[in-house]
Parts: C-alpha cells; structure tokens; sequence
C-alpha cells in the first residue's frame, strides 16, 4: 500500500524524508526495538567473551569436580556443569561460535544464492530450469536431514559444520531473488537498460539487484537467528562442534543426561539458543515492516 | 486445478525425486571417497576393507553403481544396512509407521489448535485473545525444538502421568499389526487399555513437534480470515443478514483454509527435520531415531535410503495439499462453472 503511495509522491520528497519516515516507523515498534537490543547484546558478548565472562578460562576443557552440577547462585548466575564449569561463562564464548557459523554460512550462501536467483530468473530457459531444478532438488528433503547427511560424511568441526549448512541455506535466497527478479524483469526500465546497450552484467547487477536488497536484507536478518538454531541443532544430535569448544547444542546435549535433576545444565544453554533466535526474528520483522517487503 | 495439472505437477515432483537420488548418491558415495573404509573404520585391515568394496559393489565405476542403486530401489531394495545387517527396507517398514503416527497426530494437534485460535484472533483482532495467540505463536516459532523437548521432558518427569520415553508400554503385550499405526489398531482390536497408553505417549512428542507449526498456522489463519473478511461476497452475505457465525464457519473460514494449507505442505520438510530431534529425545522408535543411528554409525546405504524416503514424504503431502486446495477453492473445482 505504502509503496504505491510513495511512488505517488513527487521527487521532491527527497530520499531523506523517506529514511527519516522508515526510522520512525522501526522505532515505534517496541519489538523491532528489543529486537536490536537483544542482537547487539548477544554481539557484544561474542565480542567481549574472555573480557566479560566470570571464568573465562572454564571455556576450554577445565575440570573442577569439587564445585560440579551446582544450581544457579550469585556465584555462578546459570549453574555449572558436569566437570564443574560455569555455564554463564560458556554460553558467552559459545555465542562467539554460533555468531562465527552465522557469519560463515550467510557470507558464502547469500551471495551465491542471490547470484544463482539472479541468473535464473533473468536469463529465463534452460538456465532458469537447471537452477530451480537443483533448488527444488535441495528443498524437497527436510534441510535439517540434508545437512546432517552431509554431516556426516564429513569429520565433525565448524568449517564442515558451516560447508553442511550452506550447503541448504542458499536454496532460500535463490528463490526470494528468482521471485523478485521475475516479477521485475519485464518492466519498463529493464527494457531501457537493455535498448541502451547496457551489458548482462549491468542489468543484472545494477539494475535489477537494487529492487532485491530490501528482500535480502530482511531475510538475512531473520536466517541468522535460524542459522545458529540449524547450528545448534546439528550439534544436539552430535554432529557439530566437538567439545571441548564451547558450543550451544552441545552444551544442551550434555546437559540433557542429567534431568530432570540438573535441569539448568540443558535449559539455560538452550535459552540462550532461544534468546538469539527471538532478538534476529523481532529484528528482521521490524526490518521488514520498515521497508515494507514481502518475504 | 485440473487434472493434467496435477498430473503434471506429479511429474514434476517425480523429477526432482530422481535428482534427489543422484544427489545423496553423490554426497554419500563420492565425495567421502571410500565409503567401504569410512564404515569400517580406521582399525580394519586392507583385506577387510577391499572385500567390503567387493561386497558392495563399491569398486565398480559410480554411474554403473548408481543405475543399479536405482534399479533396486524402483524395486523396492535399498541394499543392505551395515549397521542392524539386515535389507534398509526392512528396517525401513519397521520404523516407518512409528513417524507416520507421530507425524500424522501432529498434523491433527495443528489443525485443533492452530486453526481455532487464528480464527478467534482474526474475529476478535486486537483484543487480548489476538495479542496473546501472537505471543503464543512467536514463542512457537523462535523456541528450538530441542527445547520444546527437553521443557516437556521436565514437565513430565514432574507430573508422573506422561511416559517419558518410548511408544508404548512393553508389559502391555500390544503389538500394533493392522495398519502398525498403535492409536488406530488399538481402537480397531477394541483394547481401550492400549489406547490409552498409546496417547499418553505420543501426546508429549506430538505437542513438541506441533509447536513450531502451530505457531505460523495460527498467525497465518489470522491473517487469511482478515484478509477475506473484506472481500465483497463477504460482505453481500453480511448484506443478506447472514448470521455473523454462519459467514465465519461455513464461507470464510473455507477460503481462508487455502494459504494455511499450502504453508502446511511447505513446512511439512521441517516437520520431518524436526521430528529427528523429538524423536531422539523421546526415544521413538521411528524412522528418524533409525536415520540419526545411520548417520552418527556412517551406515550410507540406510542413510541413503531415509533421505529418499523423506524426500518422498515430502512430495506425497505437497500432491495432498495441492489435491485438498483444489477441492475446497471453488474457483479451482474441476470443471468449474459447469453447475450455476
């Protein structure tokens, strides 16, 4: 609705004026708000791990059995494990695993997912069969399954934890971009670009990719929350990270033979799980009411 | 949706079945190089290893491999498991009706839960029932599902009524063999005692896997009935003095039935991928449990096999969507417009 309107209003209106109107109206969504405070809170205890956490040195394989499976104190705010570690203190370097994972799988699958979209949706026949082909391919088996297939064939470590989920993830971004891409590749500036003799490359780079950022850049927000879920998941069922690196899932994992006992040992890690999906999820709504785009 | 529609929408699914083959073929007999030694393990000798390869045919070159992988497969063979040594189909008939209960208990939680409240949050929107149902379903769709398990597992170790593992009760002598779904042979075989213990154990796993899926039905129920709420045959009938009840229940919601639906068959993929964690934590014996014991032993033939089967499932239930819409969207219904 709004983007008609604001095809309505005259050049004047000044890019400006539409930033000032978008920043609004992401500010006056208390969600979107939380949102990016809960990202920039999880950022900078990835960032700031060894600084902030009360133990920095029960990140690795520290063993103390005299202070093991001990339930939240003031001492340790989220209890600590089985070898008597302190989970708070884990879960802020296991964020700096989760946000690395992110930053691998979307640095690789987003730009070759968009890359793929692109071509397919613009160059039309043979191409755009061969690539939507692979991509109904990949999203015709759950990609938890794929990935965990890959898994393990692979020696379970987070580049090959990264190169599994990858793998998946870009199957999504080829098909935002393709929808994209189809829905503006007849219209009317396309057909000047290309009766001024611009080249393939230009079309599709200059051209049409502007019209995908909004759709990109949403999605991205949202799948980072998921990434680290996918992440997580993978190494619960004992194909991801392998201790002793402090990761997520597998904190959950080897929390979980101790309930219902010990139940902070698999519930705090998997809140944090939680709390990194619910702050990239609030954010990529925000983000998306923002700049008003269909995902 | 005509006919030829889905026939060929049909074809098309077969298509990308087949490149699902060739895929997983590729990724669990190529690209580890030699499977023979990877199932093995670092400790066997040369000797093993090479009669293993011999065995398994792994020697031959990969296309004859995988035209033979797929010959037996249309027949019905996915060679044999190295792990339970015995024919993966086998295994695979055992462990299937175990998820096909789960699965198919979790498509009828979100249909009874889901539905209803995305229709009250729609006719009541911005009131407290519509404000809660949204935080109930973005609880839904940003709690992991291993969480969702393990929050139940406590909640059941606490309340002693809910087993915490398993399908059905050993001591109960029960074996489902009709239709190997425990909830439906129980009824049928008149053991009311059974199938009560069949639903106490499935109802924990069955809620864990549903809550994703509740959550975006609900909020996407919400938003097809508003959306319908506007449309001009709609508000004719309000014009007609329709009861308001009866616009809901017999011509809104039919309609708005169509976006929740197509969303279920896209997200029947991350039910299956779901119910790999549920099922695990639970311990069900299904064919997920069977492919996670595949994947973490590297027996590749048996994880071949739950890879096709999934990718199967998932085309089944996407022609089964695509059949339900057509028969509920009038202006889909076969030979529309033959009648008035």
């Amino acid at each position: 609705m709004s983007a008609a309107n604001d095809a309505l209003v005259p050049a004047a209106a000044d890019e400006l004026s539409n930033f000032a109107r978008a920043r609004r109206r992401f500010l006056g969504n208390p969600a979107a708000v939380i949102g990016v405070l809960i990202v920039i809170s999880i950022i900078a205890a990835a960032v700031l791990a060894p600084h902030i956490a009360p133990y920095p040195n029960h990140a690795g394989s520290f063993v103390d059995f005299r202070s093991r499976h001990q339930a939240p104190t003031l001492l340790h705010l989220l209890g600590t494990d089985n070898v008597g570690r302190d989970i708070l203190s884990r879960v802020l370097f296991g964020y700096r695993v989760s946000l690395l994972l992110v930053i691998g799988v979307l640095g690789i699958a987003v730009p070759l997912g968009v890359v793929l979209g692109l071509l397919a949706g613009y160059f039309g026949g043979r191409v755009d069969t061969a690539i939507m082909w692979l991509t109904n391919v990949m999203l015709a088996v759950p990609p938890l399954v794929m990935a965990l297939a890959i898994a393990a064939v692979l020696t379970p470590n987070l580049v090959n934890s990264m190169i599994a989920v990858t793998a998946v993830w870009w199957t999504w971004h080829c098909r935002l971009v393709y929808r994209v891409v189809k829905s503006v590749v007849a219209e009317d500036f396309v057909e000047a670009a290309r009766v001024a003799g611009a080249s393939h490359l230009h079309i599709l780079f200059r051209e049409i990719l502007p019209n995908c950022t909004a759709a990109i850049s949403v999605k991205t927000t949202l799948d980072a929350g998921f990434v680290i879920l996918f992440g997580a998941s993978l190494s619960f069922l004992g194909l991801g990270v392998q201790p002793p690196t402090p990761d997520l899932g597998t904190m959950v994992s080897a929390g979980a033979q101790f309930l219902p006992e010990k139940w902070w040992e698999a519930v705090m890690p998997g809140l944090a799980v939680l709390y990194a999906i619910l702050g990239f999820n609030l954010l990529g709504d925000g983000l998306r009411d923002m700049l008003d785009v269909e995902i | 949706m005509t006919v030829s529609a889905l026939l060929r929408r049909a074809f098309g699914f077969a298509f990308v079945l087949l490149g699902l083959s060739v895929v997983i073929f590729v990724v669990a007999r190529i690209v580890p190089g030699d499977p023979a030694r990877i199932a093995l393990g670092p400790l066997a000798t040369r000797e093993q290893v090479a009669q293993l390869r011999q065995e398994m045919g792994f020697d031959r070159p990969a296309i004859v491999q995988y035209v033979d992988y797929i010959g037996g497969v249309l027949r019905g063979s996915f060679g044999k498991s190295l792990l339970t040594n015995r024919p993966v189909s086998s295994d695979i008939a055992q462990a299937l009706p175990a998820t096909l209960e789960l699965v198919l208990f979790t498509l009828v939680l979100i249909g009874v839960l889901a539905v209803p409240l995305g229709v009250l949050a729609a006719r009541w929107h911005n009131s407290w029932i519509d404000n809660s149902s949204r935080l109930v379903s973005l609880l839904g769709v940003v709690t992991p599902g291993f969480v969702v398990a393990i929050l139940l597992q406590l909640f059941a170790s606490h309340f002693h009524f809910f087993p915490l593992t398993g399908r059905l009760s050993p001591d109960l002598g029960f074996v489902p063999d009709i239709t190997g779904l425990a909830l439906v042979d129980s009824l049928l075989k008149g053991r009311l005692d059974a199938f009560g213990d069949a639903l106490r154990h499935i109802f924990l796993p069955g809620l864990a896997l549903s809550a994703a899926g509740i959550g975006q039905i609900m909020r996407i129920t919400r938003s097809s009935m508003l959306d319908i709420a506007r449309r001009d045959h709609v508000e004719t009938l309000r014009s007609f003095g329709v009861p308001g009840r009866v616009i809901t229940l017999k011509y809104m919601l039919r309609l708005a039935s169509i976006a929740p639906l197509t969303i279920l068959g896209l997200e029947f993929a991350s039910l299956i991928g779901n119910a790999f964690i549920v099922e695990m934590v639970f311990a069900w014996p299904g064919i997920a449990s069977y492919g996670l014991r595949a994947i973490l032993s590297k027996d590749f033939n048996a994880v071949m096999a739950v890879v096709l089967v999934s990718g199967l499932f998932f085309v089944v239930a996407n022609l089964l969507v695509d059949l339900a819409v057509a028969l509920i969207d009038p202006r889909l219904r076969v030979g529309a417009g033959a009648g008035r």
